[in-house]
């Protein structure tokens, strides 16, 4: 790529990944990937157990290191120093499975230690901060209890607001709603939705394939730790053009 | 046994505290470093920490009192019974302390340190605000049973001739020849310090191991 070209995707794309690889010792989950997601374009990334979709967004806020190619974010080169990754990080939210809450704090420190640790903002500050988003993700009357007290549903919406506090650029999403009972999914996929439609630029790991037919501008799919197939939602589905493409969509459809 | 006998021991009780709470606390903060390192990833000083309490967990304490006493007097580091021992039992709990943290650090799922570090919290933080507070619950029910075995373990502090409860006891026993009073009341005192936080450790097991269910 010249010089002119990575300023010119430095400007409008919010992420760029060029021929990023990655490995785990011998073994290389990452294939020359190369991804640009526009500033508010929502990425539905999906594929098979074990193709690298975890392995993909982590490369993204650095919690694996990258051994190839390059990442930006936002403009800014992910390198390995922790100051860049710091930056990086900043603006950069992510939501996990397994919700992690940090169980000793209440709902409301939850959200409130990061703001107040990595953005130097004041105790009062955060607080409005944190209520205002709880109120967003509607769980604002859950403010002082602790993470165990609550459903998995709501946990997860906690999460979501978690990250937010932070107002970050880019949320990254690694299956949000596969740990939850089937009649918490919902919830959390409304929020997911309504901050699709606020403009956030989202990449989620997910089989929800409903929620990628309402909101995705694009799906991805991977296998072998390669980039596959990518193409907007109903044609993805409806015309998908590689045979491992077909394979995944018969099983994970058939399942549905 | 007259009154004096028993203030005698009393003032011995109070050396056994003393080298207790002082052991306790040095060894708290030596040992949260001695932690922290073992879990740094740093291979380098993992390796040494690991050795160092694999050192203070594989020879008995009272040689370590010795080599502390004795040793540093030989390269000519002079000081006086109560510091040598100070020293010797702080490195002692240090070692100690250090291996039940690195196990209770490692106990806090990894998810934990994930979520911190996607919220861009540093290390300091990550560690302060996030795993140390998580990791202090889980290790609370050890870090009071090896304070037990900390108390009980300055007795060996009064061969090197420092005069705490055991070495009163002593003393004490040679002068009125009542071994069997003296060393009864010796007894009563270590376990009227013990067996509270014994229980306490307890009840702090069950606790967490209900909560946790
Ligand atoms: N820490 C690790 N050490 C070694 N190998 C790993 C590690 N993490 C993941 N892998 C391997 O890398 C590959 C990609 O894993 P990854 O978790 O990214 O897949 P995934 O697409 O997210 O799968 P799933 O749908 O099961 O979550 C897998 O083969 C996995 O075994
Ligand atoms: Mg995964």
């Amino acid at each position: 790529m010249t010089q002119a070209a990575i300023q010119a995707d430095a400007s409008d794309a919010m992420i760029t990944m060029t021929g990023v690889g990655k490995w785990y010792g011998a073994f290389q989950a990452l294939h020359n990937v190369d991804i640009t997601v526009a500033q508010g374009e929502k990425i539905v990334l999906c594929g098979p157990s074990g193709s690298g979709k975890s392995t993909l967004i982590r490369c993204i806020n650095h919690l694996e290191a990258y051994q190839e190619g390059e990442i930006r974010v936002g403009g800014m080169l992910l390198g390995h120093q922790s100051k860049t990754i710091d930056a990086v990080r900043r603006e950069v939210g992510m939501v996990f499975q397994q919700f992690n809450l940090f169980p000793h704090l209440t709902v409301l420190q939850n959200c409130m230690l990061a703001p107040v640790k990595a953005l130097g903002l004041g105790k009062a500050d955060a607080e409005e901060r944190a209520r205002q988003l709880l109120e967003r993700v509607k769980i604002s009357e859950q403010a002082e209890k602790y993470p165990a007290q609550l459903s998995g549903g709501q946990q997860q919406r906690v999460a979501i607001a978690r990250a937010l506090c932070m107002r970050p650029k880019v949320m990254l999403f690694d299956e949000p709603t596969s740990a939850l009972d089937p009649e918490m999914v919902k919830e959390v996929l409304d929020t997911m939705i309504a901050l699709a439609e606020e403009g956030m630029t989202m990449i989620c790991v997910t089989h929800e394939m409903g929620f990628a037919r309402q909101v995705a501008d694009r799906v991805i799919f991977m296998a072998s730790g390669a980039i596959v197939e990518e193409a907007p939602p109903a044609e993805f589905f409806s015309n998908p053009q590689h045979e491992r493409t077909r394979k995944f969509l018969g099983e994970i459809l058939g399942r549905h | 046994m007259g009154r004096d006998e028993f203030v005698f021991l009393l003032i011995g009780l109070k050396w056994t505290v003393a080298l207790s709470v002082v052991a306790f606390i040095c060894g708290c903060i030596a040992g949260l470093i001695v932690a922290l390192a073992r879990t740094s990833g740093i291979t380098l000083l993992e390796r040494i920490t690991a050795g160092y309490i694999a050192v203070f967990q594989g020879t008995p304490l009272l040689m370590q009192l010795f080599v502390v006493y004795y040793g540093l007097a030989l390269i000519g580091i002079r000081m006086d019974a109560w510091a040598a021992v100070s020293v010797g039992l702080t490195l002692h709990a240090s070692a100690y302390l250090g291996e039940i943290w690195r196990g209770s650090i490692e106990a806090v799922p990894k998810g934990q340190t994930e979520a911190a570090k996607a919220l861009a919290l540093r290390y300091f933080s990550r560690m302060k605000d996030v795993v140390l507070p998580q990791a202090i619950r889980i290790s609370l029910p050890a870090t009071i049973g090896f304070l037990v075995q900390l108390i009980k373990g300055t007795s060996l502090a009064s061969i090197v001739g420092f005069t705490e409860l055991t070495r009163a006891g002593n003393i004490i026993s040679n002068q009125i020849f009542q071994p069997i009073t003296v060393f009864g009341i010796v007894g009563i005192l270590y376990f009227l310090m013990c067996c509270p936080l014994t229980i306490y450790g307890a009840h702090l097991e069950r606790k967490f191991a209900a909560s946790t269910r």
